[in-house]
């Protein structure tokens, strides 16, 4: 019927991701979830800190630092992968303070230099050494979480266990650390003068934020990624106004977007990150319109005169 | 020039030789004071004389080129919990998502340690506190709700539940409404007299005579210390302003109404 999407299954797209397809569909969407939730909430911080770009990278950075673990070790072992691209992420990090505080070149900027250089240089690597270095370009722009194996095929896919261990990390550290990471959110100067390790609060949430984005790297790429950290936050910043409610809500974002991200790649036939994000938007925008203390629609409301509301067409 | 000689004492905040660099660049050079307890002091000098500098370099939130500070005759580090600051109003985000409360809250994190949450006893302290500036209905709003005014003195009972000896507060009076202005002064007279130290950064002199027991004269480099009445002279404030026309008749009618 339409040339340009799929024709509508009603079973394909609603029904069966719950029933025949739960193995793999469920497998997506634990992982999914998992990207997202653990991004949403490290996002959170980010945004605040005013940081966002951070996010951007410290997820490029992961390029050159794979492909230069990869050349040292010469394997593709997970945690030689890990490890190459969280000392990258900690670089990017180191680099770009630096730059910022020894030269007069502006926190924004400094980030601006790093990362693309950094990111350049994994380009240029890939391409000196492509004949032993098997990188797919889509596969570090855009990631592919439709690769985990289904729930069904023995145990408990490793890449679901390593995500969910970083998720569950990263909520004991919130947890735990919760005091020191809202006031020198809030207030730099007072964190200082209370004797909160300001310096140590940054580069562990940096750390924390390199290790989120390697482990992230495999299932929704370098670009992918900074979507999922920062739509969350986003969207639960227009709806509450209490630092632990917008982790709350940006666990259930995750959570919506992710299914509704899932039955639309699979409506579409599309990759499932990409719909991840597209959704997670959707649900951005619903916010920014419908948000009860600061929605679009309490301004559309307003200068209507009362007793001159439009009549429902029908 | 009697120093209070009822109470011979180790000075609550002593500086020495204080010398801040801005890339490269001096901002305070040689900085020497002494101040002892139950003092209310106004710093008071031209814009980019090193006010806010100073106050934060006392606290080590800016590398020192050369000198030291005590307090209590101790380093900053060793001392933490009996300081207090208020930092300047525009230098956080009142977007941020948390409340009155929450913010007051902060005040009781240097007591804390490392990992224990605000209990019953800090939000009782904080309640006490938002109710000395009479800011306790508030307790639950947004801070973005909340006008110049009203987040001073939010942030002053965030700086009442840190229960400090020594408070730096850097321009409190700025942007604020008169009856703000009025009551903040109220809560500093009284913390001067439970014996409190309080320094505060403040551009408004003609105001600064009437509030500050003593007055810091600053312009890069200390001008004068002491008491309000000593200090207070049109050849220092010349002095210490250089030669702003519109500061110097500024000046000269301050002198000219307090007569």
């Amino acid at each position: 019927m339409n040339e340009l999407l799929p024709a509508f299954d009603f079973h394909h797209v609603v029904v069966a991701p719950w029933t025949d397809y739960l193995p793999a569909t469920g497998a997506w969407m634990l992982m999914g979830f998992f990207v997202t939730a653990t991004c949403g909430l490290v996002g959170n911080y980010l945004m605040l800190r005013r940081m966002a770009l951070m996010g951007d990278a410290v997820s490029h950075s992961v390029l050159p630092g794979l492909v230069i673990a990869f050349l040292i070790t010469g394997t593709r072992g997970t945690w030689a992968m890990f490890l190459g691209a969280l000392l990258a992420g900690v670089a990017t990090t180191v680099i770009v303070e630096t730059i910022h505080r020894k030269t007069r070149v502006k926190q924004d900027a400094s980030i601006g230099v790093t990362f693309t250089t950094l990111f350049a240089i994994g380009v240029v690597l890939v391409s000196v050494y492509s004949s032993q270095v098997d990188l797919d370009a889509e596969c570090v722009l855009y990631g592919e979480i439709g690769n985990i194996a289904a729930l069904d095929e023995g145990g408990i896919p490793a890449p679901l266990v390593r995500m969910g261990s970083v998720l569950i990390g990263v909520v004991l550290l919130i947890t735990i650390f919760y005091k020191q990471l809202l006031v020198s959110s809030f207030d730099p100067g007072l964190a200082r003068s209370l004797g909160v390790n300001t310096t140590a609060t940054h580069y562990g949430t940096m750390i924390v934020l390199s290790i989120v984005a390697v482990s992230a790297f495999e299932a929704v790429g370098a670009i992918l990624v900074v979507a999922m950290l920062i739509l969350p936050g986003a969207t639960s910043g227009l709806l509450t106004t209490r630092l632990a409610r917008m982790h709350g809500l940006s666990v259930v974002h995750a959570a919506l977007s992710t299914v509704l991200g899932v039955h639309l790649a699979l409506a579409l036939g599309s990759q499932i990150a990409p719909a991840i994000v597209v959704a997670g938007a959707g649900l951005f925008g619903l916010a920014w319109v419908f948000s009860p203390t600061q929605g679009l629609w309490l301004r559309w409301r307003k200068p209507a005169k009362p007793g001159t509301a439009p009549a429902e067409a029908s | 020039m009697t120093k209070t000689p009822d109470r011979p004492q180790v000075p609550s905040l002593e500086i020495h030789d204080l010398t801040v660099a801005y890339h490269q660049k001096p901002v305070l050079w040689g900085i020497d004071i002494s101040i002892t307890s139950g003092r209310l002091v106004g710093i008071v000098g031209p814009n980019g004389a090193g006010k806010s500098t100073l106050i934060k370099a006392c606290m080590g939130l800016l590398p020192l080129s050369s000198g030291w500070v005590k307090f209590f005759g101790e380093p900053f580090s060793r001392a933490a919990t009996r300081i207090g600051y208020v930092p300047q109003r525009e230098s956080v985000d009142w977007d941020f998502p948390v409340n009155v409360m929450d913010v007051v809250l902060m005040g009781r994190y240097g007591r804390l340690g490392l990992l224990r949450r605000p209990g019953k006893a800090d939000r009782e302290i904080a309640r006490q506190c938002l109710e000395k500036v009479q800011m306790l209905p508030y307790a639950n709003r947004q801070i973005s709700n909340l006008s110049g005014g009203q987040q001073q003195r939010v942030f002053l009972a965030r700086a009442l539940a840190q229960e400090a000896d020594l408070y730096f507060m850097d321009e409190p009076f700025a942007g604020v409404d008169a009856a703000t202005e009025a009551a903040i002064v109220a809560v500093l007279r009284e913390l001067r007299d439970q014996g409190k130290t309080i320094l505060v950064v403040h551009h408004d002199l003609p105001t600064a005579r009437q509030y500050f027991d003593d007055l810091v004269l600053l312009n890069m480099r200390l001008v004068a210390y002491g008491k309000t009445e000593d200090v207070f002279t049109a050849e220092l404030l010349q002095k210490t302003y250089g030669g702003r026309l519109t500061i110097l008749s500024e000046v000269a009618s301050a002198l000219g109404t307090a007569r």
